[in-house]
Order: structure tokens, then sequence, then C-alpha cells
């Protein structure tokens, strides 16, 4: 692990982001647009405190799952990563690398989402404000690290995107997004226990309730990190000095 | 450097089977044969990126892939290895980080292999041969002892070919190794020492004169040919 190379990894991946204005702009405004347009789809301003932080959380986690593991694989197929593994990178250097950058990334894309969200479409948020973009972060981190993994799967772009509805759909239909999880059928509230999105998901919930950093957010904070942690050793696993 | 019994199998079939050869410090190595012939993926083991299945790969006295050589080595891919979406000098900045090279540097690697025009240019618009340059410019940086090319003069105009060969000869006088993959017979004269290679084995390991005098023909290619026939049995 060494900080410099770390650093210059971070700072080439936003290098790279820097030359390609779509996808920033695509990046940040996306979610935004998603959430004026859920605004005005409800027009129910309850139902729409309740779904808001649900997508608040899900959006850095579905954009960072897409982004690195369609990123990570251009470096796999272009040649960069086998030249990388004969230079003095660490593994860990490059994924936390991409961690930062993609970190860094994630909250200018909630800290916009939300700030139009609270002053323009009337979101209440009980907790604070700081809380939220860490949440934000976790949850994008959360989604790189299952990008990364999902990426050494994939043999091909297509095959990465496909990923995106195997890996993140599920989790996303069973986080309580469209059915509150008190209501599934018993065996699907079993499936969603293990699926980490939802105790992202859970934690914006926590925010939206209650201005306390209450037992459960701390709960959900931690699964989320430690399903995060567990994910990018895995991913680095797969990331090899030597190839067949 | 030097390769003992070298064996490395792909997709389940052997593609090296079992070299033995040794490079000494300073020389221009040439490896030459046809495509597929293996050239790529012994480039690969001299690295230390390709698993293989026996024997060992020593560099500069270490096994190949040790972490005390990934400051000494530079390696160049057969496909350009370079970031499209960044310049040149951000490309080359960046890997001069991860080596530990100074921004100095860059601007050397740049100015040797004569993009200094196209610096600020973003790598996905070069044409081809700029393209191979710039990958080969990270190949150079932070001063590695040994160089390892992998076709880098495919594409390339005669003028240009005929600066990179004096390139790779004034690096070599300053005591660089070098290793670099052909498969065109025309630059073998301008290597110091030729690994010809056939279907994962070494067909002759000399230097060009040396060969031209043992098949007796004075073109390396009919020379090559001639060698071929030789092992096959047949008359040349
Ligand atoms: N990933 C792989 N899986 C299976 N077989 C492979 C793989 N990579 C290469 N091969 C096979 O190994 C053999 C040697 O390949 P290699 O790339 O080393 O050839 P080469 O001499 O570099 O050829 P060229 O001059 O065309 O670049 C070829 O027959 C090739 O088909
Ligand atoms: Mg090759």
């Amino acid at each position: 692990m060494n900080l410099r190379i770390t650093l210059a990894t971070t700072r080439r991946i936003l290098t790279q982001l820097r030359h390609d204005h779509r996808t920033v702009g695509l990046l940040v405004g996306v979610p935004t647009v998603l959430m004026v347009l859920l605004r005005y789809v409800i027009e129910q301003p309850a139902i729409f405190d309740r779904l808001g932080p649900l997508l608040l959380g899900v959006f850095p986690f579905v954009v960072m799952f897409i982004v690195t593991s369609v990123g990570t694989l251009r470096e796999r197929t272009g040649g960069t990563l086998e030249r990388l593994m004969t230079m003095p990178l660490g593994k860990l250097d490059l994924l936390l690398g991409y961690a930062l950058a993609f970190g860094l990334l994630a909250v200018v894309q909630v800290a916009v989402a939300a700030t139009i969200s609270m002053i323009w479409l009337g979101l209440d948020l009980a907790g604070p404000v700081g809380m939220l973009l860490l949440v934000a972060v976790l949850n994008a981190l959360l989604g790189m690290a299952l990008g990364l993994f999902a990426s050494a799967f994939a043999r091909t772009e297509f095959q990465a995107v496909q990923f995106m509805p195997a890996f993140i759909l599920p989790q996303v239909l069973l986080c309580g997004l469209f059915v509150p999880r008190e209501q599934m059928a018993p065996v699907l509230e079993q499936i969603s226990v293990v699926l980490p999105l939802t105790y992202a998901v859970d934690a914006m919930v926590e925010l939206t309730r209650t201005a306390e950093v209450t037992g459960t957010l701390a709960r959900d904070m931690s699964v989320v990190a430690g399903c995060t942690l567990l994910a990018l050793v895995l991913g680095a696993a797969t990331l090899r000095r030597r190839t067949p | 450097m030097s390769v003992r019994g070298l064996r490395v199998d792909r997709g389940g079939r052997p593609v090296l089977r079992g070299l033995d050869f040794d490079v000494p410090r300073g020389a221009v190595l040439g490896l030459l044969g046809p495509s597929g012939c293996g050239k790529t993926t012994l480039i690969r083991s001299i690295v230390g990126v390709q698993m293989v299945r026996g024997g060992t790969v020593t560099v500069l006295g270490r096994p190949a892939g040790d972490p005390e050589l990934r400051r000494l080595v530079g390696y160049a891919t057969q496909q350009p290895a370079v970031y499209t979406d960044l310049t040149v000098a951000e490309n080359l900045r960046y890997f001069g980080s991860v080596l530990g090279a100074s921004r100095h540097d860059a601007d050397r690697v740049i100015a040797q292999v004569g993009l200094a025009d196209q610096r600020g240019q973003l790598v996905g618009t070069l044409s081809g041969g700029q393209l191979s340059r710039a990958s080969l410019a990270v190949a150079l940086l932070g001063g590695p002892e040994l160089v390892v090319l992998d076709e880098p003069t495919v594409g390339l105009d005669p003028l240009l070919r005929q600066e990179l060969w004096g390139l790779f000869h004034e690096l070599a006088a300053g005591g660089v190794t070098l290793i670099v993959s052909s498969h065109v017979m025309d630059e073998a004269s301008r290597c110091d020492r030729l690994l010809l290679m056939r279907e994962g084995d070494i067909l002759a390991d000399a230097a060009p004169a040396a060969l031209r005098a043992r098949t007796g023909r004075q073109d390396l290619e009919q020379a090559f040919l001639h060698l071929i026939s030789e092992r096959e049995g047949a008359p040349a």
C-alpha cells in the first residue's frame, strides 16, 4: 500500500472523467432529474418523503456498480491492467484509488440530488445532511466493490452491463423500495435480510425518520461497510498478477 | 537474464515447450518467428504476468515477477496499453508516478519517441503509429534496466523504424538490455542476438552474422526458411 500511487490513481480516474463531460453530466444530472420526475409522478408529498430518500440511497449504488464494472473491465481488456501489474502498484493501491475517486463522485452526485430534493421538491430530512452524504458514499462504495467483483466474471462489456440487472435489480426489488419488507412473503423477506442494499436503503429511511443517530442506523452502516470490505477483498482476489 | 526449461500451456495446449537461453546485459535480443509461435507468451513470462507450467526465468538475478523487478523492467504490450481518454502527457504522468519517476522523466521519454508535438493530444485521437509510440514511451519511463517490447515497430514507416532502432542501440550502449519481438525479418539484422522461434521451440539462438555463416544465406529471411526446412528434414 502506497499513498502516492493511490492518489495518482485517483487523480488519473478523475482526469479521465474530466475529459468525458457527458459521463459526468449523466452521473450528476440523471439522479436529480429522476428525483424531480418521481416528485411530480407521485404528487403526494407524504409518499415522496418516504420514497425519495430510498432512491437517494439506491442511485449511487447502482451508478457506481455500472461505472466500476465497465471501467475495470476496460482496464483488463485494454491491457493497462497487465501493464500496471508489472509495475510497483499494489492491488490495494488500485482499489483504493478507485474507491477514493468514485467516493468523491458519489458525494457530488448525492449532494446535488439531495439539495434540489430538499429545497425545490420539499423533501423532509430529519437527520443531519452530513450523515446523508456519508451514507450515500458508503452506498457508492458498496456498488463500486460489487461492480469490481462482478467485472471479474465478465468477458465482454455486453456481459458487464448485463450484470447490472442480474446483481442489482433483485436487490432493488427486495430492498423495500416498492413494497415494504414487512409485507413481503416470508421467504422473500428472509432473502432481503442477506442482501446488502437492504441495509443501505434502511439507513436512508432512518435518516429521514429521526434526527438522532440511532442504533439501527449504526447497524445499517456497519453492515454496508462490512459488505463493502468483503466485496473488495473478493474483488482484489480476482485481480491477478499472473494470468493463464 | 536466463531462461531454463520454460514450459507454458495456454488454453490447454503447450505453447512454449521447454526453452533455454541467456541474454547478456546490454544486448539487443531480437525475438522472431511466425505469428502464433509464442513470442508474446515468452515475453509475458519474462515480465512475470504469465502463469507458467515449468522451468525458471531469472531476470537481473531475481525470479521473473519479483517485486524488486517492477521498477527495473519496462514492458510494452503488443496491443498499445495506454488510456485512450487521457492525453499523452497525462498517461506518462500517471505511469510515471506509479513508478516513482520524476516529472522531468516524462518529457525525456516523450522526446525519445518523437511525440513532443502530440503531448497534449488525447491518446484516442493519435494515429496508429503514434499510439504504439505512446505505449513504448511508458516502457522507457523511470530508466529501466531491462526493456521488453512486443512488436514495437508494427505500422511504422521505415524512417521512424530506423530512428527507434537507433534509440534501442543508444539505450543498449548505456547498459540497458532490450528484448524486442518482431516478425519482420529485415529488423533482425539490427539485433545483436536473434532468437528464432517456431511452434514454441527455439530454432536458432545466434548473432545475425553467425546465422548467415551457418546457413550460407545472406538474407536472414532465407536463412530462417533454410533452418525450418533443415529441421523438417527436407532439402533446402
Ligand atoms: N489466452 C489464451 N488462451 C488460449 N490460447 C492462447 C491464449 N493466448 C495465446 N494463445 C495461443 O498461444 C499461442 C502463442 O500465442 P502468442 O500470442 O504467444 O503468439 P505470438 O508469437 O506472439 O504471435 P503474434 O506474432 O501473432 O503476436 C497461439 O497459438 C495462441 O493461439
Ligand atoms: Mg504476439
